[in-house]
């Protein structure tokens, strides 16, 4: 096994990683902040994906695309927050996790309706097709280069709004109390919805991002948003940071799950049997993982309120 | 009460008519169960167009025809089948495009009495032990085509074809298929997960072992990530697949990425016969769209009914009809057509280059992976 392969595995981890934080980062902020379990996140995924590649598609470029995706997720974000979600923050979470689930079978339905059965056509920017040499031989896709910069790129920027300015000061009041936070005049109301569309906007930027790599089809979301919780819960729901340690790590650890795992089967058993048993295993791997920090910690790595 | 009982017995006597008259002209009510919501809907959509179109240019009117949504899942699907059966007593089920819900709804139907024609699915446990004088199927047995690309890729001197496919039965049956005509070493040979969208992992392992070529059976969505990540990673190794990543309805969405990629198929656009050439015509003027492997298949059954339902007239005569059927006396797309004793096709599997035509991708057939082919369960078949 060459250095270049591990690198190269390790980058696909943490490119893995940072598409799931941007997924990972709303679902914890709108939780921590609202106390509010989405089902729908995955629908703001597909949605941010579907109108990158129709935009794209219109005008042929992908970053007005993806402007168009990130804003669009946004926008519907904010409205199914005005018109579903608001109504459900005094509920129970099993009303909660009932109405999203409506709401993914309507956002499925609706894109079928509007964009067709068949998967659009969504492709890399000319800039970034092609691969970047790595040390040691072999290459790596530009493109996946660019998601894992964005992804850094965002997180930073996150912190910082969240650290600096008022609307994360108002944020991060409302996660330890959201009662008081409202006595003292801040406008809950509008904080919330621009905490959900902020938070709809990180996951259709993710989309449209990972819509250039895969394709852009219907129930797209769902695989990533289950990825998603699970990211939250092992870095502790409602913490950024906890979303962010979370995520790469659940992001390496299927990757090496993946090609490791199998090898090392393949020590004990016949070549198809160990490909067999081994990606079963690592099928399984981020869920040990997420089992294993539980015990050690069982509020998560950054358990919020202590 | 007068009026609606004098009504009731001229009904009875011009059903009593018909009945007396000649045998065509007894209805035969079709059953088909197929997937035309969620991820895996353009293949349902393209088999029931395909099937529609053949009887609409058939110009028959005595045949219905119901269509229900199986959503690919097996228990909506075995309801449907059931509700078909029971309430609305179909002669005939089709439709069925993924094995699992065949397996969950075939051998119950055809202990039911009734006929089942697959346009799709061919799993192996119908084709072998569990055949049945009643079980047709139209398009494949499903190991078919990875078998026609393993003869191909052995014949054109490749030594070290890197294998992969989905974890559950029909990926293992296609890398056992493709091991069975292709017999020397592999350079690795991967499971992935059922559904996965990022193959960045599997790539790399592919980098690293150096191999001369890659098959890889990824249906779907799957095969769209697969093909679009791969034209980014830098390699250069040429692709082989089975059809299923690289029909119509898919290519679309792979882009430019897919151009040169070998895929198997039992049929083409291309394919030089004159049912095949209305069959493209017709599709494109009524879908305005091309027609997908699926939707050869579709037309393809309903032909194949069709020619059965004016021999014999119906399925009253259960015997009858199903030697109507597998005397399977009708203009195929693919040209001649012939059941074998499991009544699975013996048929020509092509080898197909993915291409550009002005603006549309579309596959052109490059050569003939298997000719004549049945398949290898056959000897299991004991009817």
């Amino acid at each position: 096994m060459s250095l270049a392969f591990l690198i190269e595995q390790l980058l696909n981890g943490v490119q893995l990683g940072v598409m799931l934080f941007l997924m990972a980062a709303g679902l914890t902020l709108v939780f921590g902040v609202m106390g509010l379990i989405n089902l729908a996140h995955g629908s703001l995924y597909m949605v941010g994906a579907f109108f990158c590649a129709w935009i794209a598609g219109q005008t042929g470029s992908f970053w007005l695309g993806l402007g168009g995706g990130f804003l669009a997720a946004a926008a519907t974000g904010a409205l199914v927050e005005i018109v579903v979600i608001r109504r459900l923050y005094d509920r129970d979470h099993l009303d909660q996790v009932l109405a999203t689930f409506a709401l993914i079978l309507i956002f499925s339905e609706l894109a079928r309706w509007v964009f067709g059965d068949r998967p659009l056509y969504l492709d890399v920017p000319a800039v970034l097709s092609g691969a970047v040499p790595l040390p040691g031989g072999g290459g790596y896709p530009a493109y996946r280069l660019a998601i894992i910069a964005v992804g850094l790129t965002t997180a930073v920027g996150l912190y910082l709004l969240i650290a600096k300015t008022r609307l994360g000061m108002q944020i991060r009041a409302g996660e330890s109390d959201r009662e008081m936070i409202g006595a003292l005049g801040v406008d809950i109301r509008r904080l919330y919805t621009a905490v959900f569309a902020l938070g709809a906007a990180l996951a259709g930027l993710a989309g449209g991002m990972v819509g250039a790599l895969q394709s852009v089809q219907v129930g797209m979301g769902e695989p990533v948003l289950i990825l998603a919780f699970v990211v939250i819960i092992i870095g502790g729901i409602g913490s950024v940071k906890g979303a962010l340690v979370g995520a790469v790590l659940v992001g390496v650890t299927d990757t090496l799950g993946r090609v490791f795992l199998p090898q090392l089967f393949g020590l004990l058993l016949p070549p198809s049997e160990a490909t067999s048993v081994g990606s079963s295993l690592a099928a399984m791997a981020i869920y040990l993982l997420m089992a294993a920090v539980l015990t050690w910690r069982p509020k998560g790595l950054f358990p919020v309120d202590g | 009460m007068r009026k609606f009982s004098k009504g009731l017995a001229l009904g009875l006597a011009a059903s009593v008519a018909l009945g007396c008259g000649p045998a065509a002209a007894e209805g035969l009510k079709i059953g088909m169960i197929t997937t035309l919501s969620g991820g895996g809907s353009g293949l349902g959509i393209d088999v029931r167009d395909g099937f529609m179109l053949a009887l609409k240019l058939s110009g028959e009117s005595g045949i219905e025809v119901l269509v229900e949504d199986d959503a690919q899942k097996p228990d909506i699907a075995k309801q449907i089948a059931d509700k078909f059966i029971q309430r609305d007593k179909v002669d005939i089920l089709t439709g069925i495009i993924w094995s699992n819900l065949a397996m969950a709804v075939v051998p119950a139907a055809l202990r039911d009495g009734v006929f089942y024609i697959s346009p799709n699915a061919g799993p192996s446990a119908l084709a072998g032990k569990g055949c049945h004088p009643h079980y047709f199927n139209v398009a494949w047995q499903n190991d078919n085509l990875h078998e026609a690309m393993g003869g191909y890729v052995q014949d054109n001197g490749y030594k070290k074809p890197f294998i992969l496919a989905p974890n559950y039965p029909a990926g293992k049956d296609a890398l056992t298929g493709f091991k069975r005509f292709y017999t020397g070493d592999v350079a690795g040979e991967i499971y992935t997960q059922l559904g996965q969208t990022d193959y960045a992992a599997e790539i790399a392992q592919v980098r690293e072992a150096d191999p001369d070529s890659i098959f890889f059976f990824l249906p779907g969505g799957m095969g769209i990530a697969f093909v679009k990540q791969y034209a980014q990673s830098g390699l250069e190794v040429p692709l082989f697949g089975p059809a299923f990543s690289f029909d119509q309805g898919i290519l679309g969405a792979v882009g430019d990425a897919a151009l040169g990629v070998k895929n198997t198929s039992q049929w083409s656009k291309d394919l030089d016969n004159a049912a095949n050439k209305a069959f493209v015509e017709a599709f494109q003027q009524e879908y305005a769209r091309l027609p997908s492997l699926y939707a050869s298949q579709g037309y393809d059954t309903a032909n194949l009914i069709l020619a059965a339902w004016r021999q014999t007239g119906g399925t009253a005569d259960k015997d009858a009809f199903q030697g109507a059927l597998e005397a399977a006396d009708f203009a195929s797309v693919r040209g001649s057509f012939k059941f074998d004793a499991s009544h699975h096709p013996i048929q020509d599997i092509y080898v197909r280059e993915v291409v550009k035509e002005g603006d549309v991708l579309t596959n052109k057939i490059v050569g003939v992976g298997l000719k004549q082919h049945s398949h290898a369960y056959i000897a299991d078949c004991k009817m």
